[in-house]
């Protein structure tokens, strides 16, 4: 059923009695032509390119809980493009242009809002290293304007422009930066995909991957053996079990990081602030919520829950930032496990098994990804070759010394 | 989470700095090939469940410890420290 404004009021008039599930739930077929493990943003978004964009629709998602059950449920949904190193700059902009083109592609709302994002600096040596960054982004064709200090105190108000340790001096705004409505990116792209013919496949986990003679021939999952000529690997922080029983070890360790919203208030902030020297970002939901979220716990944990010192660290730095959020009351708090790659960028890339492919090493920066991850896994299980905007993102980058190090601070563990 | 130190006994989590899998103890040879370079220093088992890994006691003793602890639950199953330890235990 394809949606638009006249379907909900004619449903709206019948007592929304007509509406169809809106995707198929099948059971897994013997024979695929290709297979992804991982039901979250990348794996679902894959699927959609794979039968999209390179006519593939003998393909099934496989995954172990409900669609959209890990990261992309519970990240803090900001959408931009504002990175720096050549290799990261291209991918980041694609992304950002199929966002933009995303809601009448999918024919779903994914609730998009470039309502700008805006990273704050507190010293000349920042205003100039943004600066540079701002050129980067020019340069690649995306936006951005260098605030001075009255130019930001003119957009956000509220802020404390005179902490003794951290004074504003000014911020990069990136205008088509800005949120969106997580889940619905997950359904969005399950609804496409399915109505393109892909399978999706739930509560079926994989728990072994067949390989013969260093070629790729199927899974073995909690419903049943699955042939497939290509599989691809989407699953984030667990990465590293599922590589591990195609004998792979990963450049990636696992690690929690954890974000909190408060109840719901009035609109109050209209932008998304970033707020780097103290870890610590916001914005505010459709629903009013004041989403926020710091630095990783920093230790490897797939808990799914953080500790308290983080907690303490966030908030502190909350109301650092933004006095006036002390009266406000949080709701929820909650964990996601980050997949760290050495280098704190990605892996889109085969591995030494033929017909095995990873999309993997999203860190803490993987959901505006979605769009560009699932465009170039998708090219790279059909065509073999690395889309030219991820070409970077290679597997063996460590072994070689061709690091993608966009905060440059090191191309080991625990360092991003 | 609290860790026990072996001289200091329990202490917050922020009296410590986390340094990685344990797997650093075991570097390899100096002669070793790059690729034993490589795995020492990037790939990871990564498990979900019982893992080491090395901390520092940054703001107490200053030892270096090796914590056997599980991913998945955070429980704390054992903390020694590795002073006197080889770490010439790789691979060549």
């Amino acid at each position: 059923m394809r949606y638009s404004g006249f379907k909900v009021l004619v449903q709206g008039l019948f007592g929304n009695t007509g509406w169809t599930p809106a995707w198929r739930d099948p059971a897994p077929k013997a024979d695929y032509d290709a297979v992804i493990i991982g039901g979250g943003g990348h794996g679902l978004a894959t699927a959609y390119y794979l039968a999209k964009n390179h006519g593939l629709t003998n393909i099934a998602v496989l995954e172990k809980g409900y669609l959209g059950s890990g990261n992309i449920g519970r990240n803090t949904t900001i959408v931009r493009a504002n990175y720096f190193l050549p290799g990261n700059s291209e991918f980041y902009s694609h992304s950002l242009k199929l966002w933009e083109g995303l809601e009448a592609d999918l024919n779903y709302n994914v609730m998009h809002s470039q309502r700008g994002l805006i990273n704050l600096f507190h010293s000349d040596g920042q205003r100039d290293a943004f600066a540079r960054r701002g050129n980067a982004m020019i340069n690649q064709g995306d936006d951005a304007v260098l605030l001075d200090r009255d130019g930001v105190r003119e957009i956000l108000p509220y802020l404390d422009y005179d902490n003794t340790r951290f004074p504003i001096y000014g911020g990069l705004l990136h205008p088509r930066g800005g949120t969106a409505r997580h889940d619905a990116v997950a359904w969005g792209y399950a609804r496409a995909a399915d109505r393109r013919g892909v399978d999706l496949i739930q509560n079926c986990e994989v728990t072994g991957i067949d390989i013969v003679d260093g070629r790729v021939t199927g899974v073995q999952t909690t419903r049943g053996a699955i042939r497939a000529k290509k599989v691809g690997m989407v699953v984030a922080g667990r990465s590293g079990q599922v590589a591990a029983m195609a004998g792979l070890r990963l450049p990636i360790e696992s690690h929690v990081l954890q974000a909190f919203v408060t109840e719901g208030l009035k609109p109050v902030i209209n932008h998304v602030i970033s707020f780097g020297m103290g870890h610590f970002y916001i914005s505010q939901s459709d629903k009013g919520g004041l989403v926020f979220g710091g630095d990783l716990d920093f230790y490897a944990s797939y808990a799914s829950r953080g500790n308290l010192p983080m907690v303490e660290h966030v908030m502190e730095a909350g109301m650092t930032l933004m006095p006036m959020i002390g009266r406000a009351r949080v709701l929820r708090s909650w964990g996601g496990i980050m997949d760290m790659t050495p280098d704190g960028s990605p892996i889109i890339d085969k591995t030494p098994v033929d017909g095995l492919f990873i999309d993997a090493g999203w860190n803490y920066g993987g959901f505006k990804a979605v769009p560009a991850s699932g465009w170039c896994m998708a090219h790279l299980m059909a065509t073999g070759d690395s889309h030219p905007v991820a070409a970077k993102f290679r597997l063996n980058r460590f072994a070689t010394g061709h690091i993608l190090d966009e905060e440059g601070t090191g191309s080991q563990h625990n360092l991003h | 989470m609290r860790l026990t130190c072996p001289l200091c006994g329990p202490r917050d989590r922020r009296e410590f700095y986390y340094s990685g899998d344990a797997v650093l103890l075991a570097r390899p040879a100096t002669d070793a090939p790059p690729g034993a370079w490589d795995d020492y220093l990037h790939n990871r088992d990564n498990p979900a469940g019982v893992t080491q890994d090395l901390w520092y006691h940054e703001q107490g003793c200053c030892s270096w410890l090796k914590v056997t602890r599980n991913t998945v639950t955070h429980e704390i199953l054992s903390v020694e420290s590795v002073a006197g330890t080889s770490t010439a235990g790789g691979a060549a």
